[in-house]
């Protein structure tokens, strides 16, 4: 990882950060593997550079990006973030990114677009996670957001965190951060995004729907059928002894920014 | 006299697979004490505990297979193995309320009452109970044949702490999968052998 030039913002959560020691080791990317610990282990010959993101679709002027042109064009915002996930664990992360909707606007999304789809970059040679046996899913990992939600302000492409380029198991060179919604939304190393007329698949929701929505909105009132969603634990706040336990805020703490984007919606069928 | 010598004997064996036994749960709770067990030392401390009450459940099926199919003999450690199992089990919950929930009950209980890979789990410790009361000599002659009996509950305890760990991760992986893998097998070799044997029973 290199030192970014970043400015600030006002987008900051005022709670302690949680250590880059943890916020690097401590990874759900089953490119790399399906144990937490496997991203920072096994993703040494994965090559984030040089790196294209193509934006295509229902778009008026599709463009193929250079992501180190971006990042000297866009200014690269520090966000510090809640991140939730939807197993019930939880982080607050320096950010470094730039809003998707500065990306969407350069490529003038028609009228008939509805949807984002996204797309993570397919590389067995590079991910041993997808080669050999116990594949978790079929790859490649694919996400997806509503217009609105993606030209939400909150929602940004991240291209590093703690000041520095993305270290590869947080999903170098360029992921999705949508601070509002499960952590699995944050699709990681894309390489495509697409605006679409209907709702894209989405990959957990592929594999299990019934756990899984699209929307996957941090909602502490609408459990997983495995687990409760009204807690989280804070990693790396309290170590071992105190849990650091504490209640999950309604859509991860951004209710005020986000709530109006599901006015009139039943989460809990759209969860 | 040599009768009560190798009773002493294996009574050693059996302090020892203890003091080994405890081994892991000593070892992990230091690491994670220190500081070494990573991001999330609470989840690593719970899932060792939990992994280890199925292995040593694992360990205590395999004997009579190993004496039968093999010829090893290992029976005079199996109780150990079986309690060390109920005690792995007990940390792992007592962790699961303290560490991880923090004694919070009004989202435990429902977790337990309600999901299904929560209750599965506590059937299975609840299960170990009778088990490893009942494990001492006295109550193997009080009950007699019904002794026996009662300890088939381990084979429900074994099931439902297998689909508990099944249950337990978003996808199935290599660890998860040999360790169910080998809950199948032994689970299997007494159906398949309760089928063969019946027929020639009277003997016994």
């Amino acid at each position: 990882t290199v030192p970014l030039k970043t400015v600030a913002s006002g987008y900051k959560v005022d709670e302690p950060l949680t250590p880059r020691e943890d916020v690097t080791t401590y990874n759900n990317f089953y490119e790399f593997g399906a144990d937490k610990a496997d991203p920072s282990r096994h993703s040494q010959d994965f090559k984030p550079r040089p790196w294209t993101i193509t934006v295509d679709g229902l778009v008026a002027k599709p463009q193929t990006f250079d992501v180190d042109k971006l990042i000297a064009e866009l200014p690269v915002e520090e966000r510090v973030y809640r991140m939730r996930c939807v197993e019930a664990w939880s982080m607050v992360i320096p950010w470094n990114g730039f809003p998707l909707k500065s990306l969407l606007d350069r490529v003038e999304p028609l009228g008939s677009a509805k949807f984002v789809a996204f797309e993570t970059v397919v590389r067995p040679e590079e991910m041993p996670g997808q080669s050999g046996l116990f594949q978790p899913m079929p790859w490649p990992y694919v996400e997806g957001l509503r217009l609105d939600e993606a030209q939400h302000p909150l929602a940004i492409l991240a291209v590093g965190l703690y000041g520095e380029t993305l270290p590869n198991q947080n999903g170098a060179p360029i992921r999705l951060v949508v601070p509002w919604k499960y952590g699995f939304k944050g699709i990681k190393s894309i390489v495509r995004i697409s605006l679409v007329e209907t709702q894209p698949p989405n990959s957990w929701n592929s594999l299990q729907g019934s756990e899984y929505g699209f929307y996957a909105n941090v909602n502490p009132e609408v459990d997983h059928p495995r687990w409760s969603q009204a807690t989280e634990r804070r990693i790396g706040e309290s170590g071992f002894f105190g849990s650091g336990r504490r209640p999950t805020l309604m859509f991860n703490g951004y209710a005020d920014e986000v709530a109006s984007l599901y006015a009139g919606m039943d989460l809990r069928a759209n969860y | 006299m040599a009768a009560s010598r190798s009773a002493l004997l294996d009574n050693l064996a059996g302090w020892g697979i203890y003091v080994v036994g405890f081994i892991p749960a000593v070892s992990s709770f230091w690491l994670g004490a220190t500081g070494g067990l990573g991001a999330d030392p609470v989840r690593a401390f719970e899932q060792t505990l939990g992994l280890w009450a199925l292995r040593f459940l694992i360990l205590t099926l395999a004997i009579t297979p190993l004496r039968q199919l093999a010829g090893i003999n290992l029976l005079r450690f199996r109780r150990a193995l079986g309690l060390l199992a109920f005690w792995y089990a007990a940390m792992h919950f007592t962790v699961y309320l303290t560490l991880d929930r923090g004694l919070i009950w009004s989202t435990i209980i429902p977790d337990i009452v309600r999901r299904p890979f929560i209750t599965l789990g506590f059937a299975a410790l609840v299960l170990l109970v009778p088990l490893a009361v009942t494990s001492n000599r006295l109550s193997i002659r009080r009950l007699g044949k019904n002794w026996r009996r009662l300890h088939r509950l381990v084979y429900i305890a074994v099931s439902l702490a297998a689909i508990h760990y099944l249950l337990a991760t978003k996808v199935l992986d290599p660890t998860q999968a040999i360790h169910i893998g080998l809950v199948v097998l032994l689970l299997g070799y007494r159906l398949v052998r309760g089928v063969v044997r019946r027929p020639e029973r009277r003997a016994a």
